[in-house]
């Protein structure tokens, strides 16, 4: 029995997790080139016209799914934030430090498209209503993440000195999602939702989810390969690094 | 007790600490949070008098007249009160009788809302046409219940 358990804790260490995230990585990318393909296709020529928004609506299936994956990254982050500052545990500063910028990335996508939706539908590019400004502040956590840990050249400290941020920043998160229940805001409530199911067409609804399932799938790949150059970086010093067959050579 | 255990308590702590404040500051904005003003709000008059504010709900089903030139005149609604409302401008694609919109304004003396700017505010369903037309058939909104 206890043989064929996993041991996780095995993996929190870099020279076992590097060559996992090296085997990991390439399953992700395909998986991910696959559902991109798959997801737009069926959102751009298999799922049916809007009836009042007309075409313009098929920005949600990159919009959703980027503010979707925009949040829950900066989840994970905070989870590996308080995993390193409980633990000490040194995988755990490099997992948030390679998620941060895929984040950033899927928050401005997000922002950017909605702007785009915005001019046509609401006739504006941008107010200051509470669903988008804790948008743009959850972008402003990510860049100052980003450039706080850039400024602190001992490593471990940056860790530690951005993980308060990380976790500070976190409240902003349930503040950017139930936004639109609590305040009367612009952008209209929620189209998928746990506790009342989904108010659009199904095949617009399986698109969408097929975008949510391959950014998750892109995240993953992305942060992997990058969490493998931190881990080299950092761990140039180290003896099981001057092993390594690809540094070898 | 082990450090690491005193570490995660003081991260657990901290962070219903910082909740609770957050929570404690939104208490007290309050309303000043919202984006726009209810019909009802306006005419139990705690929206801003004199003042530029913003005012959402549904446009009144044929109340739209055009005036002269670009001057729109149409109602607005929250299905409890309703506030005339009078805009010179563009109205954005989505604008539409029973749809809902926010237009930002001053109300004149004659309780008339003067708008400088309309934006139609879209609701969270989606679906094709042949749909929508099945429900109004029915005599149903698209979606069903909401607003």
């Amino acid at each position: 029995m206890s043989s064929n358990r996993i041991n996780w804790f095995k993996y929190s260490s870099p020279a076992t997790f590097y060559p996992l995230a090296g085997k990991l990585a390439p399953w992700f990318t395909a998986i991910a080139v696959i559902l991109i393909m798959v997801g737009l296709y069926m959102g751009f020529f298999v799922a049916p016209t809007d009836y009042k928004q007309g075409e313009g609506y098929r920005i949600i299936f990159v919009h959703v799914p980027a503010s979707w994956m925009s949040m829950f990254i900066y989840l994970v982050m905070a989870f590996w934030a308080a995993m390193g500052l409980v633990f000490n545990t040194r995988m755990s500063g490099m997992m948030v430090q390679s998620l941060a910028p895929t984040g950033a990335m899927f928050t401005f996508l997000a922002l950017w498209t909605g702007a785009f939706w915005g001019k046509p539908m609401w006739g504006t590019w941008w107010v200051w209503d509470a669903r988008l400004t804790s948008e743009l502040i959850l972008f402003f956590l990510y860049i100052g993440y980003i450039a706080l840990h850039s400024s602190i050249d001992d490593n471990r400290r940056a860790d530690r000195a951005t993980a308060i941020l990380v976790l500070v920043g976190v409240v902003n998160i349930p503040i950017i999602y139930y936004s639109v229940q609590w305040w009367n805001t612009l952008h209209q409530g929620a189209s998928v939702s746990v506790k009342s199911g989904s108010s659009m067409a199904s095949v617009m609804l399986i698109s969408m989810l097929i975008m949510a399932f391959a950014f998750w799938a892109y995240t993953i790949a992305i942060s992997l390969a990058r969490v493998r150059s931190i881990i080299l970086e950092r761990e140039r010093d180290k003896q099981w690094v001057s092993e390594l067959p690809e540094i070898k050579q | 007790m082990k450090a690491r255990q005193k570490r995660l308590i003081f991260i657990l702590v901290g962070l219903a600490i910082l909740g609770l404040a957050t929570w404690l500051v939104f208490n007290a904005l309050g309303n000043n949070m919202s984006y726009f003003y209810s019909p009802t709000e306006v005419v139990q008059k705690k929206a801003p008098e004199n003042h530029v504010f913003r005012l959402g709900g549904m446009v009144v089903n044929d109340s739209v007249q055009r005036g002269k030139e670009l001057t729109v005149r149409f109602a607005v609604t929250d299905t409890a009160n309703v506030v005339n409302v009078e805009y010179t401008g563009i109205l954005p694609d989505l604008f539409e009788e029973g749809q809902g919109v926010i237009a930002q304004g001053k109300l004149a003396d004659s309780g008339i809302f003067v708008a400088s700017e309309v934006l139609a505010k879209h609701d969270e369903n989606y679906m094709p046409p042949e749909v929508a037309d099945a429900l109004k058939k029915a005599g149903m909104k698209p979606g069903g219940g909401k607003q």
